[in-house]
Order: structure tokens, then C-alpha cells, then sequence
């Protein structure tokens, strides 16, 4: 078993070092800011590349939805699906395109499950990617909202989440 | 749908339908691989009368096809009211634009947004793909030009707006299975008007994935129109069981298709005539038909299904007897769209 595939078996432990690492960074917004979001993106895309590849197998999208996709990257879908699982997912939970390769968002839901922070975010409407981010670090298109900007339409649907008929959280149900 | 957004009427012929209430029905058709027209023509006649509407496939399986609307076309000239099929997989969000624009300036009011067939399956499998967009993003894409009068990227309408009657579909037994109802949820807040799923076969099942649609308030929403197609001999069904995701084929409806050819079946296997195999096929055609008329009557039962998707491609002979078998005919009179 790889690092990786370790620590995303381990997803309530990632999305607390998330919401950590979050709230760090955009503390340390002005001083980022202060010394120009540029140099410090040529400074961390490499780090943040090699970093989010080991663990998440990451496409360096520019515009990271982990948390929101049971810590699970959707770009590594071979039709790059954002709002998954389509319907060619095999019954013992392989894609269709690769039955070798479990499909991501299977893993995706049995993570989320697990992930009382932002698990019910896999609910939420993932708007269409924008390519101009590619290669960029996602945690500086983080802090300009580069990543939060959606086409005229968009605004406000991607906080949408189905929600069970007595208002609970949709996945604490469908613990076994 | 988000209450803002205000619903506007398209005036296809299926929409019709499914605001008066009335089971719906419709057919799927294949584009020829070839540029013959005459063969959407006559595939056509056997639909004719017997459906609200008929999804023409776009590439489906990944194999090169007449495309979906220039077969559309043929259809709104004959009378007839196609659902586009459109995929992610073969356009990037302007293409899938521009040519709603022309579909909808060529008469075509309805159209089910896929993601579409790896190209892997088909046989262009060394070509690129696109997947800009998913499925879902297509369906708002879609109902953003309709209800608000916008291109993808934010700007404005000068003109005529492409009004679609916007389907999605529905893989209610691919796995995770418990996920598949949210995901439904999805497409509804995306702003699917109509959605057809993928082939029902055991009931039970799906009355268990209803049961939480309906829980979740979804059926109200949307229209969902429940996939059921003739089996052609045990063999499909278990072929079906085995090897296609997504379906599931409860052994009853494996036996009860290997008992109406046992008759044949029983014949030594180097005993049996050309005339015995015809007449096995011909009785294990019978019976899937039957099955078929069953399982649509035990679907009008379940409450939140608006109609049925009868998928018998290749075998368009069998939507005849399927319709008027459980009692779907005739169809409501054919409203076509002011153009």
C-alpha cells in the first residue's frame, strides 16, 4: 500500500489537517499578499505539487475541491467527472474504463461518509472547471478567489446540498 | 429548481404530456453508420403513433454514427418529436452550445444531457476525448440559456433564447448505490426537467430506490420516466446480469426466459433443426416482450414514475406490442412545436 492510498483511508484525519491548513493560510493572507501572491505561487506550486501528487494523485487543476469529494480527486475520473459517479461503475465498484482502477467516486463516497466536517459537501453542485488555472497552485487561486469564481448562473447553487427528509446530515443515515 | 428561476414552457410534445399527468412514453433510436436517411425513416414508422417522443443516440457506445441531430432533423420533418442525445464526451461547452442553438432553430425542443461512453468501448479508442464539462454541468449550461438567457460564460442573450425540455439520466443500481438518489438530487438542482434511467429489470429494487427519491422530495421535481427494454433470449439477460454495470437481472426473469424455449431447448443440441432454433428465438422474443408489458405495469404501480423509456434498439418491431401490450395506446394527439 502507498503513502497515499494510507492516508486517504484516513479521511477524517485529512480533512482536519485541512480545515487547518486553511485557516492558516488565510492568516497568512496579508503577509502573502504583502509579498506578492505571484513570487509566492512560483514558490509553492512545486512543493505543493510533488506534496498533493504523492498523497492524491493530484492533475494540479488549480482549483481544489478535496475536501468537497471525500478527499478524493475527481480529475484522476477518466471522463474528469466533477459531479460523479456516473453510471458505468462495475458491480464490485471498479470504473468502467480502467477495471483495474477502483472508481474514484466510490471512494469518494465511502470516505465522505467518514468526514462529519465537509462530508456532505459530495451533495453540493461542482460548477465546470476552469481550465485558465491549470498548473497553479490552489492555494493561492484560493486566497485571490480565483477558484470561487463561477460564470453568472452559478453564484449561490454550489451551496445547495440534499439534505434528508428530517434535515440531518444525508450521510448519517447510511452509516451501517 | 431554484424557485428564481422561472420555468419557461418549451411546447414539446413530451413536455405536453407529462404536465397533463399522463404515462409517458418514450422510444430510442439508433442513427445508421452511414450517411443513408432512408434507415432513420424506416426505424421511424415502427415508433410512429406508439411513443410521445424518441431519443435519437448520440455515437452511442463510442462507434461513429449519423450524428443525433442531423437524424433529429429527419424526424421533426416526418412528424415526429426527437430527444437529443448530447454527450461531454465528444464536445468542449462551445460546441455543445452551438449546436443547441441549431438544433433548436431546426425544430428540436427536447434533449437528454450525458457524459457520455469512454471512447475506449467504441472504435475510435486511440482518439481524444473532450469531457469539458460533466453531465450535470450541461443541464444547468442548458437550463441557464432557457431560464435566464445566458451563455455558460455569463453573457447575454441577444435574440432568440434554445427553450429545451431538459433531460438527464439516472443509473439507479451502479454502485454506490445509496449515493445514486442524492446524485438524482443533483441533476433536479441542476435543472433536469425530465429524467430516464437506465433498464429496470428488478422491480423490487428499484421500488427501494423510489421509496428514497420520494423521500427526498425529487419525484415532484422531476419527471422520471423509468428505462425498460424487451429481452431478446436468456442469454442477453445473463450476459446483462454479468457484464453490463449498472443493471440488475433478478433470476426470475432469467428462467422465465430459458422456460418459454425449453420446448427447443430440450432437443439434443445436434438434433436441432434451423426451423427449431427460429422458432426458439421467436418464443424467447415473445416472452420478452411479455416480460416487458410486466414490468411496466408493475412500474405505473409505483408511485413518482411519470412514464416509461422503452429502449429496444435494433429491435424497434417490439415497441408495437410493448405499448399496446400494457395498455399505452393510443398516444396522446401529437403536439407539435410552433416553429
Amino acid at each position: 500500500m502507498s503513502l497515499g492510498s494510507w492516508l486517504r483511508d484516513r479521511p477524517h484525519f485529512l480533512e482536519i489537517v485541512y480545515k487547518a491548513a486553511e485557516n492558516f493560510v488565510t492568516r497568512l493572507d496579508p503577509l502573502i499578499s504583502w509579498i506578492g501572491y505571484d513570487r509566492v505561487e512560483r514558490l509553492i506550486t512545486p512543493p505543493e505539487e510533488i506534496a498533493k501528487e504523492i498523497v492524491f494523485d493530484c492533475r494540479m487543476c488549480g482549483q481544489c475541491i478535496l475536501h468537497s469529494t471525500g478527499m478524493t480527486c475527481p480529475m484522476t475520473c477518466p471522463k474528469h467527472i466533477r459531479n460523479g459517479p456516473c453510471g458505468g461503475v462495475r458491480g464490485n465498484g471498479h470504473c468502467e474504463v480502467k477495471p483495474e482502477m477502483r472508481c474514484v467516486w466510490v471512494e469518494a463516497y465511502e470516505r465522505s461518509l467518514h468526514m462529519p466536517i465537509y462530508g456532505t459537501e459530495m451533495t453540493q453542485l461542482q460548477p465546470p472547471v476552469n481550465k485558465s488555472l491549470r498548473g497553479r497552485a490552489a492555494w493561492i487561486t484560493m486566497l485571490t478567489g480565483e477558484d470561487k469564481e463561477v460564470p453568472a448562473g452559478w453564484e449561490g447553487i454550489s451551496e445547495l446540498t440534499i439534505l434528508d427528509a428530517d434535515h440531518t446530515c444525508w450521510f448519517s443515515s447510511q452509516e451501517e | 429548481m431554484t424557485e428564481e428561476a422561472q420555468k419557461t414552457l418549451v411546447g414539446s410534445n413530451l413536455e405536453h404530456v407529462l404536465q397533463n399527468g399522463t404515462f409517458a412514453v418514450t422510444g430510442e433510436l439508433g442513427p445508421p453508420q452511414s450517411a443513408d436517411g432512408n434507415v432513420i425513416r424506416e426505424k421511424l414508422n415502427l415508433l410512429k403513433s406508439y411513443v410521445d417522443a424518441v431519443n435519437i443516440t448520440d455515437n452511442q457506445t463510442a462507434i461513429v454514427r449519423m450524428s443525433s441531430i442531423g437524424a433529429g432533423t429527419i424526424l421533426v420533418e416526418e412528424g415526429m418529436e426527437p430527444v437529443i442525445q448530447m454527450t461531454c464526451r465528444d464536445r468542449n461547452r462551445l460546441a455543445i452550445q452551438s449546436d443547441l442553438l441549431g438544433a433548436y432553430a431546426l425544430g428540436m425542443r427536447n434533449v437528454l444531457c450525458l457524459s457520455g461512453d469512454h471512447q475506449d468501448f467504441g472504435n475510435h479508442p486511440t482518439a481524444k476525448n473532450v469531457f469539458d464539462i460533466d453531465s450535470i454541468q450541461m443541464v444547468k449550461m442548458v437550463a441557464d440559456m432557457r431560464d435566464k438567457g445566458l451563455f455558460q460564460c455569463g453573457d447575454e442573450f441577444k435574440g432568440q433564447k434554445p427553450c429545451f425540455l431538459i433531460g438527464a439520466a439516472a443509473a439507479p443500481f451502479a454502485d454506490p448505490i445509496k449515493f445514486r438518489p442524492y446524485r438524482l438530487g443533483k441533476k433536479v438542482n441542476a435543472g433536469a426537467d425530465f429524467i430516464q434511467t437506465q433498464l429496470v429489470y428488478d422491480i423490487e429494487a428499484f421500488e427501494e430506490y423510489m421509496d428514497k427519491v420520494r423521500e427526498l422530495g425529487l419525484h415532484e421535481q422531476t419527471s422520471i420516466l423509468a428505462g425498460v427494454g424487451p429481452l431478446k433470449s436468456p442469454g442477453m439477460a445473463r450476459y446483462m446480469k454479468k457484464n453490463v454495470p449498472g443493471i440488475l437481472v433478478p433470476d426470475k426473469i432469467i428462467d422465465r426466459m430459458s422456460e418459454a424455449g425449453k420446448p427447443w431447448s430440450d432437443i439434443k443440441k445436434e438434433d436441432r433443426t434451423k426451423e427449431d432454433k427460429k422458432a426458439r428465438s421467436q418464443a424467447w422474443r415473445k416472452e420478452g416482450i411479455q416480460i416487458c408489458v410486466d414490468l411496466i405495469k408493475e412500474l405505473q404501480k409505483i408511485e413518482g414514475v411519470a412514464g416509461v423509456h422503452i429502449m429496444a434498439i435494433e429491435w424497434e418491431e417490439a415497441v408495437k406490442p410493448i405499448v399496446e401490450g400494457a395498455g399505452l395506446h393510443p398516444r396522446p394527439e401529437m403536439k407539435t412545436p410552433v416553429l
